[in-house]
Parts: C-alpha cells; sequence; structure tokens
C-alpha cells in the first residue's frame, strides 16, 4: 500500500546536486582564515547537508509525527550532552582550560 | 517473514499483501518498522555522539595540535569519499523508488551501485590507513609525529607554548583511527545487509506494497553518511588553512 509519496528522481538528483555544492563550499571555506568563524561555517553547512539528507533520502519529509519527533529528540539529546559537558569544562579549573597561548 | 504474498485467505486482486498478523495494516507494519529503525538510529546518535564529544572536548583543549594533526590528513582523498558516500546515499534512495515504481531489475542495479560505492570509499579508506602507518601516525609505541609541511619555526612556537605537543597529536590520531574505524565498521555491515537485499529483490520479493527492508536500510545507510558528513570537515578542514 503506497500512501506515501512517491519522492521523483530530479528532486534526489537536485538534491545530490545541493550536497555536492555543500561539499565543493566546505572544502574552500576551509581553505580561508576566517578565525573563529572557520568552525561556524564548517558546521553550518555540514548541518544543512545532514538536514537535507534527513528530509529528503530519508523521508522525513513524509513520516509521520512520532517518527520526525524521535529523530528531532535524538538530536536534541546530542546537543544537550555536548552543550552541557561543554560548559561542565569551561567553568573549570585554569589549569584545565586551553594550553596553547590563550 | 514480515510479509507474506497473496495468500489463499483473500479473494482480493493480484499482488495483495498481508502485514504479519500483529499488524491490521501493511501501512500500520511499515510505520512500526520505521519508527523501530529511528529509535535504532537514535542509539546510533548516542554511540557516534559520544566520540564526537571527545572530540570537541580534546579540540578546545588543544588546538593548536589539533590543527597541525589535522593538517597532515589527505583533504583531496577525504573530500573525494564524502562525494562518494553522498552518491551511495543517491543510489541507495533511487533503489527504493525502483520498488515503488516496480522496476525490479533497477532495484538490483542501484543496490549494487550502492555496494560498489561504499567499497570504493572503504578502499580509499584502506590506503588513507596504510599512509598514516607509514608516516607513523599511528597511537602507539610506533607513534612519532613530524609534520614536513609545517614551517620548522612554526612548528618550534607551537611545541614551546604546547611541551605535550606529541601527545597532543596523537590524541587527534586517537580519535581520528578510531572514529573512522567504527564508521568504515558500519559501512562493512550495510554493505552486507545491501548484498543480501540484492539477492532478495532479485528473487522478487520487493514490490510496490513491500519493500520495508529496503527502506530501513536506506535509513541506516543515510545515517552511516550523515556521520560522514560531520566527521569529514572536523577531521580533514581543522587545520585546511595552515598550508598557506
Amino acid at each position: 500500500m503506497a500512501e506515501h509519496h512517491i519522492t521523483p528522481v530530479r528532486t534526489y538528483l537536485i538534491i545530490f546536486g545541493a550536497l555536492m555544492v555543500g561539499t565543493v563550499l566546505t572544502v574552500l571555506a576551509a581553505e580561508v582564515d576566517l578565525g573563529i568563524l572557520n568552525n561556524f561555517v564548517a558546521m553550518a553547512i555540514a548541518v544543512t547537508k545532514a538536514m537535507l539528507v534527513l528530509v529528503f533520502f530519508m523521508h522525513l519529509r513524509y513520516s509521520t509525527r512520532m517518527t520526525v519527533l524521535t529523530a528531532a529528540a535524538g538530536f536534541f539529546w546530542l546537543a544537550l550532552m555536548i552543550g552541557m559537558i561543554g560548559m561542565d569544562y569551561m567553568s573549570r579549573n585554569s589549569h584545565l582550560l586551553p594550553v596553547a597561548g590563550k | 517473514m514480515a510479509s507474506t504474498p497473496l495468500v489463499d485467505r483473500h479473494e482480493h486482486g493480484h499482488g495483495h499483501r498481508h502485514p504479519a498478523h500483529q499488524f491490521e495494516t501493511m501501512e500500520q507494519q511499515k510505520e512500526s518498522s520505521t519508527l523501530g529503525m529511528w529509535l535504532f538510529l537514535v542509539t546510533e546518535i548516542m554511540f557516534f555522539g559520544g566520540l564526537f564529544t571527545a572530540y570537541v572536548i580534546y579540540r578546545n583543549m588543544y588546538p593548536d595540535a589539533f590543527a597541525v594533526a589535522s593538517s597532515s590528513l589527505n583533504v583531496p582523498l577525504g573530500a573525494f569519499n564524502t562525494a562518494v558516500l553522498i552518491g551511495s546515499s543517491l543510489t541507495m534512495a533511487l533503489a527504493i523508488w525502483a520498488a515503488q515504481v516496480n522496476r525490479r531489475g533497477l532495484i538490483v542495479l542501484f543496490l549494487g551501485l550502492t555496494m560498489l560505492l561504499g567499497l570504493t570509499f572503504l578502499g580509499v579508506k584502506a590506503i588513507e590507513y596504510h599512509d598514516k602507518f607509514v608516516e607513523h601516525h599511528v597511537p602507539g609505541p610506533t607513534f612519532n609525529f613530524e609534520p614536513e609541511h609545517i614551517k620548522p619555526q612554526a612548528l618550534r612556537e607551537i611545541e614551546s607554548r604546547d611541551p605535550q605537543f606529541q601527545k597532543h597529536t596523537e590524541i587527534f590520531f586517537s580519535l581520528y583511527f578510531i572514529m573512522t574505524g567504527i564508521h568504515a565498521t558500519h559501512m562493512i555491515i550495510g554493505i552486507l545487509i545491501l548484498g543480501v537485499l540484492a539477492v532478495f529483490a532479485k528473487r522478487g520479493k520487493f514490490d510496490p506494497e513491500y519493500f520495508n527492508p529496503l527502506e530501513m536500510t536506506g535509513l541506516y545507510w543515510h545515517f552511516v553518511d550523515i556521520v560522514w558528513i560531520f566527521l569529514f570537515p572536523l577531521l580533514y578542514l581543522l587545520g585546511a588553512h595552515l598550508h598557506r
């Protein structure tokens, strides 16, 4: 019973193209020294690429709300873990803070 | 088996599938599978997430060591592999499309292409691991990091600020090998499963009404691709601007 939309091949090809462009962009952006911005740019591009894969290739676009919530919960959990652990380290004594000339 | 083809009990038309006995409709069966696979993927987020967290912490503690260590990785090969994996996600999605439009031959073709691209990825990784081995960048007793591409002055300056430079670059490579190694293990498992599915597809097990195993394997495969989408910039591109 194919109640699901059948994503047309053209859509898949367009998303593939976008992912390729993102890959090229991320390599080019990394070669320019933007200081602290390098991190943000790289992660912004990576998150965008991941969203394209999640929504289109993994069909989250056509999934039930329960499924979408489950996927979102997983990534939200990850954000919490990295965020909270990061805050923990950042608030520790100075001998554990970054070593190299900072 | 999750679904049986036309059985005696119904008088419906050709190709009408029945869900497994605990489900009422094929749709319900499919949604159940999908939710189950996503729950597994959430555990995979936890699995890889722990490693990514470790990476984030150590990178913030030793930014110079990590940048220099990262710059010794082969960016063109890494970028090529990224393209290969994204391509394999495309062929995986197309395999499912083929099932939806009832093109049996195309299912097998696209599954085969996905496997081929996956194997290409692993082949490139093998080359990269070999390079690392030869350069003595494998953590352990043989580890010796001597980056030839960094000017000796700059290196001395970094080492004076970070006396434990060697140790810190070794941490980077530990994370590199564990993260890409576990990622590669996931790929191997995926390729094996794809092989089994290709055989099933050839035997006509899938049709527009039932192709759950394809879709679920697709979710797994795309997830492994997403992990690499993050691994590549974090591991390979960290020190890319240092080459100037």
